[in-house]
């Protein structure tokens, strides 16, 4: 597993609470982990500060599952 | 009851008269507080009676202003708890000759840059899941005023903001609330000449103009723990001039 999915995962299990077995690639965040639409907006807050990326608003929508925040962050320090 | 022991406050427009009064109050009841406003002397002179306060000068029509000056905050005291958004001032004149500058300037300051700093403030408290954002609107927010349209629209914007935060906030332990004052003996209203505050007086049933303290202390409360289960309200001080 790449650095930045392990790095993800754990700021998802820190900020949802959620056991880390749950936090698989394709679970949703809201639909799987129980967030809610502020949680959203405050993973994607701290995925920025973490990565020091930036995650624009229309971004920041499409990013429903743990895979999806992982490929945007890889693409984006890729760039 | 109502201790602040161990919370940092920030009050914007420390350097008039309510909100100096609601810094005493706030450290009086234990917080740190951080004092900002435009006149750094004044500032330090009430800095100075107050041990231990941050003066944080700041011009809030800057737009780059509100989260900078909450980073200051963050950065001396290592987190926000309470932000009282006290800062305001009037550009009054009737509709008719009310140019779009002094609507706009009115607007930017009295409600934009509480707007600001309140999302600016908002993350650590986020974080930490808990808050206070504390909004000072003004009585003609609710009632109107001939010859305020742009600071009663700013005040009666404060409310809905607030209400609306105090939704979007609930779930972290954050309150939202605002304190509605009706006319404080400050200089602003000492600008007003006698037949004004006598027919003023004739419409405030408990017979006297409000002071700073009254204004102070339902701040006071709304920072304490004690107020945790109050949210999205408007907490009306005015002495009985208007009931609502």
């Amino acid at each position: 597993m790449s650095d930045t999915a392990d790095k993800v995962k754990k700021i998802v299990v820190e900020h949802l609470g959620v056991e880390e077995a749950k936090v698989t690639s394709e679970a949703s965040f809201i639909d799987d982990l129980g967030a809610d639409s502020l949680d959203t907006v405050e993973l994607v807050m701290a995925f920025e500060e973490a990565f020091g990326v930036e995650i624009p608003d229309d971004a920041a929508e499409k990013i429903t599952t743990v895979k999806d925040a992982i490929d945007y962050i890889e693409a984006q320090k890729a760039a | 009851m109502f201790s602040l022991e161990g919370k940092v406050a920030l009050v914007t427009g420390a350097t008039g008269g309510i909100g100096a009064e609601i810094a005493r109050a706030l450290h009086r009841q234990g917080a740190k507080v951080a004092l900002s406003g435009t006149r750094k002397e004044v500032l330090e002179t009430l800095a100075a009676e107050l041990e231990g306060a941050l003066v944080a000068p700041a011009n809030l029509s800057d737009p780059a202003a509100p989260a900078a000056l909450v980073e200051q905050v963050e950065a001396a005291f290592g987190k926000l708890d309470i932000l009282v958004n006290n800062a305001g001032f009037t550009r009054d004149g009737l509709a008719m000759r009310m140019a779009d500058k002094d609507w706009s300037d009115v607007l930017e300051v009295d409600l934009t840059a509480p707007f600001r700093l309140a999302r600016a403030a908002m993350r650590g408290m986020m974080k930490r899941r808990t808050g206070r954002i504390i909004s000072i609107a003004s009585i003609v927010g609710v009632t109107g005023n001939p010859g305020q349209a742009n600071y009663a629209a700013a005040k009666a914007g404060l409310i809905g903001m607030s209400k609306s935060l105090a939704q979007e906030l609930a779930s972290r332990g954050i309150t939202v609330n605002v304190v509605a004052p009706g006319f404080i003996a400050t200089p602003m209203t000492d600008a007003l000449n006698d037949q004004q505050k006598a027919r003023l007086m004739e419409r405030i049933p408990m017979g006297r103009m409000g002071e700073a303290a009254d204004i102070a202390a339902a701040v006071a409360y709304l920072s304490s723990d004690e107020a945790g289960w109050v949210t999205g309200a408007t907490h009306h001080v005015n002495g009985g001039m208007a009931m609502i």
